[in-house]
């Protein structure tokens, strides 16, 4: 085998994402296109895909996305969601059998509803129920990952260079208003199934590249709060940072992005609006153990909408474009231009910058 | 009549026997046979549908390379002659570590353009991202030029230790021509931002100052090359306030370390 300054590998993650603004579905043949022109960003160890608008006919329904090791790790597994909710289809999620990707899991999906009377004894609002009972399977039941717990959403995710995750999940076969890729370079975790982007967590889910460099301290302060960061990876943090911001307390998405990326003091100090600086003061403060350091670039999913968002020092790299009705994000530009061969105003957004596109409202 | 000039916009896939061009059709090429076959080719290239492919004409010395569509990242790299031309914009790290030759972007590029770039030039039409000229240095007759039509993003110039780096600020209208913290860690080189500067903070150990008449005699040259490359009036551009920022001292780290 080759050592390190024998062999030099060029990689660093790739992300990609595209939403139509007036909710107009697309196939997921698109963003899996996408992804082809950075594969050199991606080693293979990881790849994955988050659709929005995909489960119309589900739509009132938590689709819940599960990896099994074995049979009866399932069997086991669906006793226990049959306690809490009830199923209203079971199946296993269609693939494509592929020799890039290998080693497949038992990979099964599950439209449910909440039973009324468990939340209500527990005292639980429905969310916070099903975000529990996620957690509470991925940390005590070994062999069951959930990996993908919205409404009207679903996260793809494996093993593999991200366009022969495209192939194998049949993404083609899907139509969604928003998409969001991931191709992975682990740089500190091993590469398996549950490790791969985007995580998720309700319907919220987060693509990433980078590496951060705040994660013990996010983590400890994120745990206090009943999350359970149980894989050692950034994303999975920014995805419950970004959750417990957003659903728990309230905030917007530009006072979360004023959180994560908060501009730094000498920055705050020049603003000339004495109202944003003392916003901006006050989410510094309020919240300091959850800036988030080091090199990161997300896409955000959410219903109805993506963000995407940069570290402050902008030290990876992120493009924007639109044409038409249609947002378009991604490392690169050339991942862009696959999608949309004629994008227009292509830019890139300033370290910190929000870039947020939401769906007009109630069209999907 | 060379065929890649042909009319109508057409463009022509096949090699042109006049003028000795050869064409490279990119799309579906991944990065090493695009290379492959760019050193194969005579004097003068033309990739199309280039889309992404990273490390184009790496290290080359000779050649003359028109590029249609977007290149990948570290286009240009190790560049060590040979003259590149984008119609399009180009993603990171163009003419990472260059040491000699031109290129020339029609467009706009990504972050860290002209990273520890050591010789030759580099034009920039529209706007740089993030850290252009990071870490550009010089030595003796070799003094690497970074020229931006547009405006640069935050980091410009950072740890600069020599060379040249103009922004020209066009169509930056209410934006600043760069963004925060410039010439960080700047110890060499030079830096010139044409326009207000006024909103700019720059760091305690670079000096900041209005480039006189002979400050904008050396670069009278590249303003004039960039107005021929792109069409702009060079007499017009040069007709503005410029801002010349050097460092204060030839070595910032004398006293750091030990004394020497």
């Amino acid at each position: 085998m080759k050592k390190e300054g024998q062999v030099r590998i060029p990689s660093g993650c790739a992300i990609a994402a595209v939403i139509s603004r007036t909710g107009k579905r697309m196939s997921g043949q698109l963003i899996t296109d996408a992804m082809r022109p950075m594969h050199d960003r991606s080693n293979g160890l990881g790849g994955g895909f988050a659709g929005y608008g995909i489960y119309p006919e589900y739509k009132d329904f938590y689709a819940l996305h599960l990896f099994f090791d074995r049979r009866d790790t399932r069997k086991s597994c669906e006793v226990f969601l049959k306690e809490r909710f009830e199923i209203v289809q079971s199946e296993i999620i269609p693939t494509r059998r592929l020799p890039a990707i290998t080693d497949e899991p038992v990979i099964w999906r599950y439209f449910v509803a909440p039973l009324k009377s468990v939340p209500a004894s527990l005292q639980l609002d429905e969310k916070e129920f099903v975000a529990r009972t996620v957690m509470r399977i991925n940390t005590e039941m070994p062999g069951a990952y959930v990996f993908s717990s919205g409404k009207n959403m679903g996260a793809f995710k494996a093993v593999g260079f991200p366009e022969d995750v495209g192939r194998f999940y049949r993404l083609e076969e899907y139509q969604g208003y928003s998409w969001t890729a991931h191709g992975r370079y682990p740089t500190n975790t091993p590469g398996w199934w549950g490790g791969a982007h985007p995580f998720t967590l309700l319907d919220y889910s987060v693509v990433h590249n980078g590496e951060i460099s705040s994660y013990d301290a996010n983590r400890r302060f994120i745990e206090m709060f009943g999350y359970k960061c149980c894989l050692q990876t950034d994303t999975e943090v920014i995805t419950y940072i970004l959750d417990y911001l957003l659903r728990v307390q309230g905030l917007t998405l530009d006072e979360a992005a004023d959180v994560i990326a908060a501009p730094f003091w000498s920055t705050i100090e020049r603003k000339s609006d004495p109202e944003e600086r003392q916003k901006l003061l006050f989410l510094r403060k309020l919240f300091p153990c959850l800036l988030i350091t080091g090199p990161f670039s997300i896409v955000f999913g959410f219903d109805g909408g993506l963000m995407a968002l940069n570290d402050r020092l902008k030290l990876r790299s992120m493009v924007v474009g639109e044409k038409e009705d249609r947002v378009y994000i991604a490392s690169e530009e050339a991942a862009i231009r696959t999608m949309e061969p004629d994008a227009e105003n292509i830019w890139a957004p300033s370290g910190g910058e929000p870039v947020i596109i939401q769906v007009k409202d109630g069209a999907f | 009549m060379c065929l890649f000039k042909a009319e109508n916009g057409q463009m022509a896939i096949q090699s042109c026997a006049e003028c000795a061009h050869d064409t490279i059709d990119a799309a579906e090429l991944d990065f090493r046979e695009l290379n492959r076959r760019l050193r194969e080719s005579r004097g003068q290239s033309r990739i199309l549908n280039c889309c992404g492919q990273r490390f184009i004409a790496s290290g080359m010395s000779k050649q003359s390379v028109t590029i249609e569509g977007v290149p990948g990242n570290a286009l240009g790299s190790y560049l060590n002659g040979a003259s590149l031309t984008v119609h399009a914009n180009a993603q990171d790290a163009v003419g990472d570590t260059m040491n000699e030759g031109r290129i020339v972007i029609h467009g706009s590029v990504g972050d860290a353009a002209g990273y520890a770039m050591r010789g030759g030039a580099i034009y920039v039409r529209d706007n740089a991202g993030y850290r252009a000229g990071i870490h550009m240095k010089a030595y003796e007759e070799k003094i690497p030029v970074l020229v931006i039509g547009g405006t640069a993003g935050s980091f410009l110039g950072e740890y600069q230790a020599g060379g040249l780096i103009i922004v020209l600020g066009r169509g930056a209208g209410s934006r600043p021509v760069a963004g925060n913290f410039p010439c960080t860690g700047m110890h060499g080189g030079k830096l010139f931002l044409r326009g207000d500067c006024s909103r700019i903070l720059f760091p305690d150990q670079v000096t900041a100052r209005k480039a006189l008449k002979q400050d904008l005699d050396e670069i009278r040259n590249q303003v004039m090359e960039y107005g021929n490359l792109f069409g702009v009036d060079p007499e017009e551009l040069l007709d503005a306030p410029f801002t010349v920022v050097t460092p204060d001292n030839k070595n910032p780290y004398q006293q750091m370390y030990v004394v020497n």
